[in-house]
């Protein structure tokens, strides 16, 4: 377990330290995220050895990502200032949002099937 | 020998108190959230933060005081985002297969659920700071909240504005794509984990295994593409 949790710290601070060095605009652990996909995709020959307990840990974390929203989401309680003045706003551009982007993400995935599955019969 | 009003005194000042509450209240919430078949407004997320708010605010505790425990826990979104490594790299076979319709919807969604943030927030004038708070909504809460901060939005708000666009997507989710007419799952999964990042995801597993591992995938892809995003949008938004 211990090699799994020293895994991703790792890719995270390989993440951060790419990030400050580079300058750019991209969070530290989605580099890390990047890296870490190369680096398993190489690792079936590499190193055999980072596989297992980085799964292992990774699921673990995965399942109950939920409980490491709540610390933050808790701030809610400092907000209730920007949420009275701007609440009935901010409710609007979410829901909106929200039903614009399932919609259009949902068809341009099958537009975009549709188009290829014509190109391949033809 | 303590009195037991000092034994209160002396522990909710310390870490461990919080630390143990916050772990405490999300397993009663998640059992509550199975018993009530995972019904997207009984989400252990948004009841966590509502019964922590709520104890937070009878035995008025500082917000402060309380992070100086939860903060452990808040610690590994940053390990958690790089772990979506791991579901990723397991379902490269079904990316690679589906690339070029994952590809077109990956780049349109994420520019409009930045985009339309921006456009609508800019109409309905929000302030600046709640904007660039609000832009990377859709992107998991570990990723949206450094996003947040690295642009000087607040990362409490993107927090709670990230957990509701999750319960919103997965309630309007269902009858909003039977509506549509859509009975491809993979582009229905898709289309919920992009918009609706984790929450979004555990939804589509409840509704269909293809659209889990499709939402799964929209996640993780997103989380890339709106970090990204966001930087330019804010850019506008100035």
């Amino acid at each position: 377990m211990i090699r799994g949790i020293a895994a991703l710290l790792l890719f995270q601070l390989f993440g951060e330290s790419l990030v400050f060095l580079s300058g750019l605009p991209v969070p530290g652990p989605v580099v890390g995220l990047v890296l870490l996909v190369v680096a398993l995709q190489g690792s079936r020959t590499l190193v055999p050895a980072l596989q297992a307990p980085v799964e292992q840990v990774a699921d673990g974390l995965l399942t109950n990502l939920g409980l490491l929203f709540v610390p933050a989401g808790v701030g809610i309680v400092s907000l209730s200032s920007v949420l009275g003045e701007q609440g009935g706003a901010i409710a609007v551009v979410l829901v909106l949002s929200a039903i614009v982007t399932l919609a259009v993400t949902v068809w341009t995935f099958v537009l975009t099937r549709r188009l290829l599955a014509g190109a391949g019969t033809r | 020998m303590h009195d037991p009003v000092e034994l209160w005194v002396y522990l909710s000042a310390a870490p461990l108190v919080w630390l143990t509450l916050t772990v405490c209240t999300w397993l009663v919430a998640t059992e509550a959230s199975i018993r009530m078949g995972r019904h997207p407004l009984a989400n252990p997320v948004l009841t966590s933060v509502l019964m922590l708010s709520a104890a937070l605010w009878l035995f008025e505790v500082p917000y402060e005081r309380f992070f100086a425990g939860a903060q452990f826990v808040h610690f590994l979104l940053g390990p958690a985002t790089v772990a979506i490594a791991v579901p990723l790299f397991r379902q490269w076979n079904e990316v690679r297969r589906v690339l070029l319709p994952m590809g077109a919807a990956l780049a349109v969604g994420s520019v409009v659920a930045v985009g339309s943030v921006l456009l609508l927030g800019h109409a309905l004038g929000l302030s600046h700071e709640v904007l660039l708070s609000f832009l990377p909504k859709s992107a998991t809460a570990g990723v949206a909240m450094a996003i947040s901060e690295g642009l000087g939005g607040d990362p409490s708000l993107t927090a709670v504005l990230v957990i509701l666009t999750g319960i919103v997507g997965a309630l309007v989710d269902t009858p909003l794509m039977n509506a549509m007419g859509i009975t491809d799952y993979a582009a229905r999964g898709f289309a919920v984990g992009l918009t609706s990042h984790g929450i979004g995801t555990a939804r589509a597993y409840d509704v269909d295994l293809t659209a889990g591992l499709f939402a799964g995938i929209a996640m993780a892809l997103n989380a890339i593409a709106t970090s990204i995003l966001v930087p330019i949008a804010a850019r506008l938004a100035a």
